[in-house]
């Protein structure tokens, strides 16, 4: 081995026992405005039992200069597409000249909403998540076109629909009609996909707080989605981060909004039951 | 005048004279760099804040030239003596003119 190649793996055994003590999820609290106290590590539902002791946001895998942008609205660039869904709220759309305002009243009264979405909605007789529950409000109540179910509009108004709920836990049914829709889910996490065979659990249940090259592996957890992402400086939609993340593995994706990531979403969403509703989140 | 644009400013409400404080500004603006094309190929024309200002009754606090690679929504954090109580003045620079303004009272005590 000559002088460059020892030099170099010295340097490797630097970098992996750096990387090795970063791992662990930060030691933090959050709290947002220094109003808005956020659970961000609790106990584990029932359901998961088996495989984990604690569920813990993503925020907590986090570097400190991100998770600080998240304790101040002003320093939070996902509240600047809240106020402008705050707007569309009270803008009336559609062939019936209703504003959501007009028959949901104020956006902060809505704070009940958030923490139990996906959930079964016994007049449509199937799961159904916030973004579909929006577009039937626009289709059918309002008369309005319906939104793209990952476009701008529509993950706005689902951020602001988070960030009034902000601080509630997570509480997604999984029992009664649910369930079905939730067995599905739960088979989706653990179904290895793509070239590379992963499947969610690979990563979000049996790695979290490992290096995956550069990046901090979560939990996966969706209580902070929507999130505001460094990377492409725009919200992003739970079911756009699903799809990135099978696209990871080399797989053909399921697309946003089909009934295969509805399921997933609620089985992912009951996951983190217990902790706080974080959207609009800050992550990198 | 570019769409979408709000300025907002965060100062407290009040300092001891003679103390330091941060300032946070931001405005949500698009910052189109001048560098990208459109789906048929022509060169979408630069829209950027050029340069913003801020001044204490009637005092230049900071002045500052912004340019083309500076990202959407541009967030400016900076420090200023508050010798006594009045006014900040917060200017940014449209390059289609337009100038937006806002302002912030700050009491001593």
């Amino acid at each position: 081995m000559n002088k460059f190649t020892k030099g170099l793996s010295a340097c490797m055994t630097a970098i992996i026992v750096a990387s090795g003590a970063m791992a662990e999820p930060a030691d933090d609290n959050l709290v947002i405005n220094e109003d808005i106290e956020i659970v961000t590590r609790t106990a584990a539902p029932a359901h998961l039992s088996d495989v984990m002791d604690e569920v813990m946001s993503g925020w907590l895998f986090r570097g400190e200069e991100t998770r600080a942008m998240e304790r101040d609205d002003f320093d939070n660039p996902g509240m600047i597409f809240v106020e402008k869904a705050e707007e569309t709220w009270n803008t009336a759309d559609g062939t019936e000249g209703k504003s959501c305002a007009d028959c949901h009243g104020a956006s902060s009264d809505m704070s009940a909403v958030r923490p139990v979405y996906p959930k079964y909605v016994e007049a449509a007789g199937e799961v159904r998540t916030l973004e579909m529950q929006i577009n039937d409000c626009r289709e059918n109540r309002m008369g309005a076109e319906k939104w793209k179910y990952t476009g701008g509009d529509m993950v706005n108004m689902t951020a602001l629909m988070a960030s009034v709920s902000r601080g509630l836990p997570v509480n997604v049914a999984i029992d009664g009609p649910a369930q079905s829709t939730w067995e599905q889910g739960k088979e989706i996490y653990y179904t290895r996909f793509g070239q590379l065979e992963l499947s969610c659990a690979n990563c979000h249940e049996d790695n979290y707080g490992n290096m995956i090259r550069a990046d901090h592996l979560s939990q996966g957890q969706i209580n902070g989605f929507p999130a505001y992402r460094l990377k492409n400086s725009k919200l992003n939609a739970v079911q756009d981060r699903f799809k990135g993340c099978v696209r990871d593995t080399r797989a053909e994706t399921f697309a946003p909004g089909s009934p295969e990531f509805v399921a997933l979403e609620l089985y992912v969403g009951s996951r983190g039951n217990g902790l706080s509703v974080e959207g609009p989140s800050v992550r990198n | 005048m570019a769409s979408g644009v709000k300025p907002r400013v965060k100062v407290p409400k009040s300092a001891a004279a003679g103390e330091s404080i941060t300032i946070k500004t931001l405005i949500s603006h698009k910052m189109e760099s001048g560098q990208r094309k459109d789906a048929d190929g022509n060169v979408i024309p630069r829209s950027i804040i050029n340069r913003f200002t801020c001044d204490f009754n009637g005092q230049n606090v900071v002045d500052i030239t912004l340019q083309a690679a500076i990202s959407t929504n541009p967030y400016l954090e900076f420090d200023a003596l508050v010798p006594e109580a009045g006014t900040f003045t917060f200017t940014w620079y449209d390059d289609d003119g337009d100038v937006y303004t806002d302002t912030k009272d700050i009491a001593i005590g």
